[in-house]
């Protein structure tokens, strides 16, 4: 029963990144797709965050009187995955905006039929 | 999360996602990580939600029926989700403060950075001195995504002639 | 080239004249304050960035771009940049590693906060040019001409 107790976190967090993978995988529309890649960005996130939590400490912010702190080098990955998956993101739609205008479609199958080189 | 699967209106999407990126940034608060929930805020319910608004004023606003739907995407999902469950079973309890992450580099950076530093937030302190140099190829890294918008997008009008 | 004031358009002009200016000053505060609380670099850059996007929606982007030029966004991008590997390098030319903060003054603590306020003011720099470079090429690029 510890067990869990113990491990909800990891479990929520393997929901979200399914959900965001299936919508990558399974839906045709680009912008779609986009939008699944960021939801599972995110719940890697929540993952090494809950993952860094210690109970019963603070913020990483040296302070008077304060003992415990939580674990400051998740954080630091963290704040850099974010920025870098922004600017892939940027990069992403981008290239979406012009596929657009080339093709005069977003849709997969649509795409792949104008394209005869596949 | 299942409504933004199912859901075709693009522009509802869109703001799904800006919801979920600001509950995860409410979610880090209660985490006690401050500096990323300020990131995360500004960054996942600013900029990304605005982006993927812009690009549908210059695409679409409606997701087309599909024509045939396979069950092979959710075979694979379901799989690769069991094979995650079945491997945390061996991780460290959650906010379990004797975990091996808690260990050696970040007992260190903890107990000397007042010492060598000087810098009450542990994070910048962290993020700008000892690890300086990863900061720096982050940098980089935004810069060239703006070098690579500027060049995708930047010069010619609507409609593709140069 | 104003837009013209509509009826169902005032209470955003007017509510975006109040916040704006706060929102800088925002900015500005969290860029210098990222060492005793919460922020940073990224933070300042990114909220910056928001108060050039939110001036450019309300007041048209005509307006927007005699602020920030091209030119001016792209030298200041580049030149957060430079300004952190100059960091680098000048540490590297005083006898020690590449980027290692502590030879940059007489002291070490006074170098170790000389080097942390010019990192993060260069990538405040950077990441607030290259949000508003992304922003203007994603909106001029539906620009009827």
């Amino acid at each position: 029963m510890s067990v869990l107790i113990g491990h909800y976190n990891y479990w929520i967090v393997i929901f979200l990144m399914m959900a965001g993978l299936y919508v990558v995988i399974a839906q045709g529309n680009l912008v779609k797709k986009i939008v699944g890649l960021n939801i599972f960005q995110a719940s890697v996130f929540i993952l090494f965050i809950s993952m860094g939590k210690i109970e019963g400490g603070t913020a990483p912010i040296v302070k008077e009187g304060m003992s415990l702190y939580s674990n400051p080098l998740p954080h630091v990955l963290i704040l850099t995955a974010i920025v870098v998956g922004v600017a892939t993101t940027a990069l992403a739609l981008a290239l979406v905006v012009r596929i657009n205008e080339a093709y005069r479609s977003v849709e997969e199958d649509e795409i792949h039929e104008q394209d005869q080189s596949f | 999360m299942l409504a933004v699967i199912r859901l075709r209106n693009l522009f509802a999407v869109v703001m799904l996602f800006g919801i979920y990126s600001f509950l995860a940034a409410a979610l880090f608060v209660t985490l006690n990580a401050v500096d990323v929930a300020f990131t995360e805020a500004a960054v996942g319910a600013g900029i990304a939600t605005f982006l993927m608004l812009s690009t549908l004023a210059l695409t679409v606003r409606r997701e087309k029926l599909r024509r045939k739907r396979s069950v092979i995407p959710l075979l694979v999902v379901t799989s690769i989700g069991a094979t995650l469950v079945y491997g945390t079973f061996d991780m460290p309890y959650f906010s379990d403060p004797s975990a091996p992450l808690h260990g050696h580099v970040a007992r260190h950076y903890i107990e000397f950075s007042t010492a060598e530093v000087g810098v009450p937030n542990l994070v910048t302190a962290v993020l700008t001195s000892y690890r300086g140099y990863d900061t720096l190829g982050e940098v980089t890294v935004i810069f060239t995504a703006g070098i690579g918008v500027l060049g995708l997008l930047g010069y010619r009008k609507r409609g593709g002639k140069p | 080239m104003r837009p013209p004031i509509q009826p169902h358009n005032l209470v955003l002009r007017i509510a975006a004249k109040m916040l704006i200016p706060p929102i800088l000053m925002f900015a500005l505060y969290v860029q210098f304050h990222g060492e005793t609380g919460p922020g940073g670099g990224f933070q300042a850059g990114v909220i910056f960035a928001a108060a050039f996007i939110l001036y450019a929606l309300v007041f048209g982007i005509g307006l927007a771009r005699a602020v920030a030029t091209e030119r001016l966004v792209r030298v200041l991008a580049s030149l957060g940049m430079l300004l952190y590997i100059t960091v680098g390098l000048a540490s590297l030319f005083s006898g020690a590693n590449f980027l290692d903060y502590d030879v940059l003054a007489q002291e070490r603590m006074e170098g170790q906060h000389l080097g942390i306020f010019l990192t993060e003011l260069s990538i405040g720099m950077t990441v607030a040019a290259v949000m508003i470079m992304i922003f203007f090429a994603f909106a001029e690029r539906g620009v009827r001409p």
